[in-house]
């Protein structure tokens, strides 16, 4: 490994700095956001604090701090239950699912932690069309009809005209199409909507720019403003919805929990209309890299961190990760997530039946459960699966 | 003599208007029983094709779909899904939102009522979902619409009617049926809102989270004939502001 060049801190280029070609937009959010997460000082919250935050109808930014706080974490049963009541009122029972479609791994990026980084000897692949077709038709055939196209982030491996051709194909197959591929151009976003994607996801991973510089080291995802922006780019484009994460455990996950709900707080406030979605991961094992410790974020924090995004965004979309167990999922779509995966293959292709999967996966996954599985499970919970409650328009 | 809800050319003998989202599947014939609705409503969003769970296959029938514009930020996409949900079988019945707000999801009246003219032109019964305001009421009903649907707090939240002053204007001044909609979370409150004359009341959540949704149901349909058959009584005297004078002002009158 000593021959990569960016481990040394003076070959690094400024994570700060925009590349050539990346779309500069005028916007605030990111002052906004790094300010108040930078002025956001956890140990000051106190029990009455939070539960003066319990008792609210609406919730403030400062109320949503008190709920991420340690001072909450004794009230995690009543934090459960308010969040329950407000998924019921703004949700039912209803719980979305999708699955993730992995059509490529190539990545240009260097991110220490991650099985796709560019410097990990792992099977790289990218599908062809008629391949990604054969994916989509055995999808469909389990009954879902969303789904989350994802490849690795490398313009040159999977450029946009590739991504918006498996869009036009997707199309075909489902109802609702979302993207969690490299960050774009607004005139980019465009283009895939127009090929019928309308949801958006970029993990921004920390919102720490510093924590964020020692941990990726090369590629355009260095550019931490520019992903920042990604969220109000893809509104720009059309978009219909976004998502936004931070990757758990990677800095201080109060504070990176904070600024996610509040960078999609302001961006609902900017433009009304934007459908927001959380993700809410945490740090996994990974393929030829074991010595992070994944438990520095519990399932009772994680736990905390989802249910006051609930009770901050009462009216966004929550999706539970496959990563986590089965019986965690099972028990956070009956408290406030709305949205979860089935029939997930982490791996470049692997859905059709008998066919192996081209290239290797980002992470190995705990819940592997089958679309019939997680249909029937998420019934036994009482709630209902929907497939689509969405509309291209 | 028969008490006949009229919507457009249709005339219905209920006037609960039952949603049909946010429960499980498999409760929505029994709800709609225990509710007696010859109504329900659908977001054509959820419905549409699919071979797994596709509400529309749990629909009892001989109930009239109402299918609603759900996801629409305008009216040029109102509209659009307006003709998909006729195309696919739904009938000429549209209840209109037009949403351009994720959090509150409060409807825009100015949108709405372009929408309203250009369906009502196409032969749909147009049923407006709106913000309890009388210009905009005027506006609807001039455009054509069916019956104007004012709501009675945001969406979701089981309020109740915190707008009950003005959905109270609206009835007294538009020759429409006005059916509350959104907000209403306890039977009570769809009685009250029948006692003040409005003419029907659509609710979703209300129901769809209660412990027990068909006997929800049930206890909903009987507040709303009771309040219906209150406002058909002619409630008695109600003072509004403690007794009346014991000196009469109008006393001196001699002739």
């Amino acid at each position: 490994m000593t021959e990569i060049k960016e481990l040394d801190p003076k070959n690094r280029i400024d994570h700060m700095t925009y590349l050539p070609d990346m779309e500069i937009i005028a916007s605030d959010l990111d002052k906004k956001v790094v300010d108040a997460m930078n002025a956001y000082d956890y140990t000051q919250f106190t029990a009455s604090d939070v539960k003066n935050a319990l008792n609210k109808d609406i919730l403030s930014p400062r109320d949503f701090q008190a709920l991420l706080s340690p001072a909450a974490e004794p009230f995690i049963e009543q934090l459960a239950q308010r969040a329950q009541q407000e998924t019921r009122k703004h949700f039912g029972n209803s719980v979305m699912m999708f699955t993730p479609v992995y059509i490529a791994n190539y990545c240009e990026n260097y991110c220490i932690y991650c099985g796709f980084n560019c410097h990990n000897k792992i099977r790289r692949a990218r599908l062809s069309y008629e391949e990604i077709e054969r994916e989509f038709e055995a999808i469909s055939k389990t009954g879902l009809q969303e789904v989350l196209l994802l490849t690795g982030e490398s313009r040159q491996g999977s450029d946009v005209k590739y991504i918006g051709e498996a869009c036009r194909l997707a199309r075909k197959y489902f109802k609702v199409i979302g993207l969690e591929v490299y960050p774009m151009n607004s005139d980019e976003y465009a283009y895939l909507h127009e090929c019928g994607a309308d949801y958006v996801t970029v993990f921004q991973e920390t919102y720490n720019s510093d924590k964020y510089e020692t941990l990726h080291l090369a590629g355009h995802k260095r550019i931490w403003p520019y992903r920042f922006h990604a969220q109000e780019r893809a509104i720009m484009g059309g978009m219909r919805g976004v998502g936004f994460a931070a990757l758990l455990g990677l800095d201080d996950f109060r504070k990176d929990g904070f600024a996610t709900g509040y960078h999609a707080y302001l961006l609902q406030q900017k433009y009304p209309h934007a459908e927001i979605a959380i993700s809410c991961p945490r740090l996994r094992p990974i393929i030829n890299n074991d010595k992070i410790n994944p438990r520095d974020v519990h399932e009772r924090q994680l736990l905390q961190v989802i249910c006051a995004y609930r009770l901050f965004l009462p009216f966004a979309s929550i999706t539970i990760s496959t990563r986590e167990s089965n019986v965690f999922r099972k028990h956070i779509i009956s408290i406030a997530a709305t949205k979860i995966s089935a029939g997930v293959s982490t791996g470049i292709g692997g859905h059709v039946e008998g066919e192996e999967a081209k290239g290797d996966a980002q992470f190995e996954i705990n819940d592997g459960a089958s679309v019939d599985d997680v249909y029937k499970e998420i019934e036994e919970m009482g709630m209902q699966p929907v497939m689509s409650d969405y509309i291209y328009v | 003599m028969a008490d006949i809800l009229k919507l457009g050319n249709h005339e219905f003998t209920s006037r609960f208007i039952l949603g049909s989202g946010k429960y499980s599947l498999d409760l929505i014939k029994a709800a709609v029983e225990n509710a007696g609705a010859q109504i329900i409503t659908l977001a054509l969003r959820r419905a549409a094709t699919g071979n797994v769970a596709n509400i529309l296959d749990y629909i009892p029938k001989g109930v009239t779909l109402l299918p609603n514009t759900s996801g629409a930020r305008n009216a040029e996409e109102a509209v659009r899904i307006a003709r998909l949900a006729r195309e696919v079988g739904c009938g000429d019945f549209i209840k209109i939102e037009c949403i351009r707000d994720s959090k509150y999801l409060l409807p825009d009246n100015y949108e709405t009522a372009k929408a309203t003219e250009i369906l009502a032109k196409e032969g749909f019964v147009v049923m407006p979902y709106m913000y309890p305001d009388l210009n905009a009421a005027r506006d609807m009903a001039n455009a054509g619409a069916a019956c104007i649907m004012p709501l009675g707090a945001p969406i979701g939240t089981n309020k109740g009617l915190c707008t009950k002053d003005f959905i109270k204007i609206l009835i007294d001044e538009i020759d429409l049926p006005v059916i509350v909609d959104a907000g209403i979370g306890r039977p009570s409150q769809a009685c009250e809102a029948m006692e003040m004359g409005a003419a029907a009341v659509m609710a979703n959540t209300a129901i769809a989270t209660a412990g027990d949704v068909p006997a929800m149901a049930e206890a909903f349909k009987k507040a709303i004939e009771a309040g219906r058959a209150a406002y058909l009584a002619g409630p008695g005297r109600v003072l509004d502001k403690g007794a009346s004078a014991s000196s009469p002002l109008t006393g001196f009158l001699a002739d």
